[in-house]
């Protein structure tokens, strides 16, 4: 970019004087600039030569302007299902946990299913905000400030089932380390409490680190909204009735969570260091998560839980699980925001998918090896949980396992769905991608589901088997939830700065000190 | 801020100057202008733009930041602390045996070690930010200025605050413009 001064940039763009001087090559297939293969040219990471002055006017917007009327009708929606969700723990916390279809045999069923459901979506916010961060990944800024929000979302929804499912909730305080006159303190080596401190410390570090990467985009809210209070006497006010103007509710509470950030480089220098080593503890954080997680299983001595591989084969689970999520929110909202295809493009969502693809792979090489080693160990029991009780139907074999059907929908969904994401076509192809997400998000919850139950509806000895079947009251309860966590994505998307504004800017041609006409 | 340095300057309205500002069209610019200002001898000056400038921590010739040595050695105390008080619990607080293994087994306190170590370094990076920032700060004599506003947009600024030593009105503006400053102007404490 010449050094013609921003106004005058502006305003020969707008008469059609100047067009910003970056050709723009166009994939002729999805009429998409970032698709390039060429390694000659660099793939822009925002599309339309936006210049620092758009991408303000584009993110800013989401928050400033009238949502369309399908956000009210979504949010009203949600709002309902989250209402319903409520209801039924409200139930559960006043009858007790036999309102679930738990039953001595089988005695964790939908809500720990759940629980760790939600618990691996939160890891791809924390993959993309923490580890992209540290592996220089430029295109992270697409997309690290909705997966962040999604993350927290998804471990609020988590944390709500280890919560009720203790049946006494007012006895959950005793999960943390406080002092009591009983002189009790909780068993530090148990697997359950290190859940209790890795989902407790996740959750207080996505936030922080989300609150700390908006500081600069919040600030940016206040100022725009300062402005327009300076520049017109009268403006749209909360009611029609109070006086208060919309913008100066806006500069009061953006500007009170802006922290009064002024965009200086000696702040700048010390928010970039704590960036980074936020990123750097968060890197470890998210693996430990999961690895944990995976330890209220393994640790145990129950056949098909007992497992060295779970740590991984975890984790690697939950980043796929999550970038599908992540899709799944991303891809309706981009079609439905404008100009949100500049800086969502279709190499963001193509970059997902690969990463879907390799973690889908992950995923069904673990489950290949499980089996192996099952075969290869020689525990017999081991064997029978996954011969007679995951795999075998009982049309094929009257030993066989009443829950074939789920553990084969796992292997469908998470394993052989994402191979389509081999054919460039599908994974630059948004329908495509939206419907294997969907795919992989339904493979994923019986992956926990078959994990959890099928190891444990058939004990040791035949007295000790039995079936799980969900009550409504189970299934209100998870639909309960997905509804909070939408309504708390759609509240977000109103309010808070979708993108990251400060990083989208740093990462776009103009920012560079180093080009200079 | 209460001036330390040499005489307090008022603008022709009689009010007192906070400092002198000036715009700059693009990072370039003002990465050369910063560099400008660095060799000029200034000291109470910053330079303000919507992103962190590649490079401009040598531009301004700032020293490398010490908040990493804060976080660091407050998360490795919070990793010490997190592993004290559960070693405590387990042989003193409410020493029971579990599973037959030693009460001080160390192994397993290491999945709460980590996480205590990583709460306490998060929140350190934090509110270390914000401190070594003097924020938060609500109030401040730039934030009046419209046009330094829409730095948060896509403009970008030095000002030079008269507490600098260097510090004159005119030197100070014929510099920045030199620099290829725009709409050099004063701003009022």
């Amino acid at each position: 970019m010449s050094a013609i001064h921003p106004d005058e940039i502006n305003a020969g763009r707008l008469t059609g004087a100047i067009t910003l001087d970056r050709p723009q090559v166009i994939d002729e297939r999805t009429g998409d600039g970032t698709l390039i293969d060429d390694p000659a040219v660099r793939a822009p990471l925002v599309l339309n030569n936006r210049s620092l002055h758009d991408i303000s006017n584009i993110v800013c917007g989401y928050v400033e302007d009238k949502p369309g009327g399908w956000w009210l009708v979504m949010l009203g929606l949600t709002a309902a299902i989250a209402g319903i969700g409520t209801l039924m723990i409200a139930y559960l916390l006043i009858t007790g946990v036999g309102v679930w279809g738990l039953n001595n045999r089988v005695d964790w069923a939908w809500d720990i299913t759940n629980f760790v459901f939600w618990i691996g979506i939160g890891h791809a916010g924390t993959l993309i905000s923490a580890i992209l961060c540290i592996l220089k990944q430029k295109w992270r800024t697409g997309i690290n400030r909705a997966a962040e929000a999604m993350t927290i979302f998804a471990v609020i929804c988590a944390g709500t089932f280890p919560g009720i499912h203790v049946g006494r909730i007012w006895f959950i305080w005793m999960v943390f380390p406080i002092p009591d006159s009983m002189g009790i303190w909780p068993n530090f080596k148990s697997p359950l409490l290190w859940d209790v401190f890795a989902v407790s410390t996740y959750f207080t570090v996505s936030l922080l680190f989300w609150y700390m990467g908006m500081i600069p985009d919040l600030a940016t809210l206040r100022d725009r909204a300062v402005i327009r209070l300076k520049a017109a006497a009268s403006g749209p006010t909360v009611l029609p009735f109070i006086k208060l103007r919309v913008d100066q509710l806006r500069a009061w509470i953006y500007g009170f969570l802006a922290l009064g950030w002024r965009f200086s480089n000696r702040h700048w220098q010390n928010y970039e260091k704590a960036y980074l080593l936020l990123a750097g503890v968060s890197t470890p954080l998210v693996l430990s998560v999961h690895s944990i997680v995976s330890f209220d299983f393994a640790t145990s001595v129950l056949p098909g839980w007992h497992t060295t591989i779970f740590p991984p084969y975890f984790v690697a689970g939950a980043i796929f699980g999550g970038f599908a999520m992540v899709l799944l929110l991303m891809i309706p909202a981009r079609e439905l925001y404008p100009n949100m295809k500049d800086l969502l493009t279709l190499r963001h969502l193509e970059n997902m998918a690969k990463i879907i693809l390799v973690t889908g792979s992950m995923v069904g090489f673990a489950y290949t090896m499980e089996f192996f080693i099952a075969w290869y160990s020689g525990n017999k029991y081991e064997a029978d949980v996954f011969m007679w009780n995951r795999a075998t139907p009982p049309w094929i074999n009257p030993r066989g396992a009443p829950y074939w059907w789920c553990y084969w929908t796992m292997i469908f969904c998470n394993v052989i769905s994402p191979q389509a994401f081999w054919f460039r076509a599908c994974r630059t192809s948004p329908l495509m991608i939206f419907v294997i997400s969907i795919f992989v998000t339904i493979g994923m919850w019986f992956e926990r589901f078959v994990i959890i139950v099928t190891s444990i509806h058939r004990a040791f000895i035949p007295g000790q088997w039995g079936m799980f079947y969900p009550t409504p009251v189970d299934i209100l309860t998870f639909v309960g939830t997905c509804g909070i966590f939408l309504f708390l994505f759609l509240l977000f998307l109103k309010f808070l700065p979708a993108f990251a504004m400060s990083e989208i800017k740093n990462v776009t041609p103009q920012a560079s000190p180093h080009e200079h006409h | 801020m209460a001036k330390k340095h040499g005489k307090i300057y008022k603008t022709s309205a009689g009010e007192v100057v906070y400092g002198i500002m000036a715009e700059f069209a693009t990072p370039a610019d003002t990465y050369h202008a910063a560099e400008k200002m660095r060799d000029a001898g200034y000291r109470n000056w910053d330079v303000y733009s919507p992103f962190p400038i590649h490079g401009i921590d040598e531009a301004m010739g700032l020293k490398n930041s010490r908040l990493p040595l804060v976080v660091g050695v407050i998360g490795l105390s919070g990793a010490a602390v997190g592993f004290t008080f559960q070693w405590w619990v387990a042989t003193h607080g409410f020493a029971t045996v579990v599973q037959g293994k030693p009460l001080g087994a160390w192994q397993p306190f290491i999945p709460v070690t980590f996480e205590i170590g990583v709460l306490f370094t998060a929140f350190t990076a934090l509110l270390s930010m914000l401190a070594f920032n003097f924020l938060p700060m609500w109030y401040h004599p730039l934030m009046k200025k419209e046009r330094f506003l829409r730095v948060s947009d896509d403009r970008m600024v030095i000002c030079v605050e008269a507490r600098d030593p260097n510090f004159d009105p005119k030197k100070t503006a014929a510099l920045l413009e030199s620099a290829k400053g725009y709409n050099v102007e004063l701003v009022e404490e």
